[in-house]
């Protein structure tokens, strides 16, 4: 099995201002396996020399993979998949292969059992992914 | 190339998918889950659910082909070289799991052009074999170079 780096995640989601934390560095071939597993096998991910062609330093991350770590996010905190219910964003910038990516949130409000989470997700000091928000279904 | 904006509303016939125990192995792993109840069928039964449960993000796997329909349909234009993935959205009604037979049908939401740019909206709507809806997505896509 392949293994991520400093894997590291925290979190609860009960009352506003709790907040939740995942960090994960994506691994060399990351972006390799995640192609195979979501179907997505746009060159810009998994070719190097291509990706320089079309003026990217290097491959970049999948934005969906890097929804999935929001998403992941929040899942882990609320205790399952089944607890979120939505998850809405905007990509901002390229993700890059090797270096630790963390997502942060904060609970805005808690409406009855669901909590409302604002969170972005970023490498480097670089924003990737920014006015993410999600409905949680509160513990 | 031009935005061609009578083609909102636009939709597709469904595209089916399959949801395999192994297929939501190996994504689950792709995106760094460790929770046994995506890989492991005893603790998916033992939290209830009839298999392994496939992670939120997995509905990009079953409506990615219908997505691709839409963005791909010649009478949209949307040019693929130049398009960015600028916003997305999930809203899950429902999870789920290895043996499910999904069935997405995507929409032309909207088109619209500013500051050179094209921004064109896709929705995707699946139901499961029970016929309950499980997600609806939102997918903007921004093409630059717009004229």
């Amino acid at each position: 099995m392949y293994r991520y780096l400093d894997e590291h995640r925290k979190g609860c989601l009960v009352k506003p201002g709790d907040t939740i934390e995942l960090s994960i560095t994506p691994d060399r071939y990351l972006t390799v396996r995640y192609a195979g597993a979501s179907g997505d096998f746009n060159p810009i991910h998994i070719d190097d020399e291509y990706a320089k062609q079309v003026g990217l330093p290097g491959r970049i991350l999948h934005g969906l993979w890097m929804m999935a770590q929001v998403a992941r996010a929040h899942t882990d905190a609320a205790g399952g998949p089944d607890k979120l219910k939505s998850l809405s964003l905007q990509f901002r910038g390229m993700g890059v292969l090797e270096q630790e990516l963390t997502v942060k949130g904060v609970v805005r409000e808690v409406n009855g059992g669901t909590a409302i989470v604002d969170s972005e997700a970023e490498q480097g000091g670089r924003v990737l992914i920014r006015n993410a928000e999600a409905e949680v279904a509160a513990r | 190339m031009s935005i061609i904006a009578e083609r909102v509303g636009k939709t597709y016939p469904p595209i089916r998918y399959a949801i395999g125990r192994e297929k939501v192995r190996e994504y689950a792993s792709a995106v760094g889950e460790i929770n046994r109840i995506h890989f492991d069928v005893d603790a998916a039964r033992a939290a209830g659910y009839p298999d392994v449960v496939a992670p939120p993000m997995f509905a990009v796997v079953y409506q990615m082909p219908a997505v691709m329909t839409a963005m791909l349909d010649p009478d949209i234009g949307v040019d693929y070289a130049r398009m960015v993935h600028g916003a997305q959205t999930f809203r899950w009604e429902d999870v789920a799991v290895a043996g499910d037979e999904m069935e997405t049908i995507a929409t032309v939401r909207d088109i619209t052009q500013r500051d050179g740019m094209g921004f064109y909206i896709f929705e995707t709507v699946t139901k499961n074999q029970r016929r309950e809806t499980v997600c609806t997505g939102i997918w903007t896509s921004i093409v630059r170079g717009v004229s």
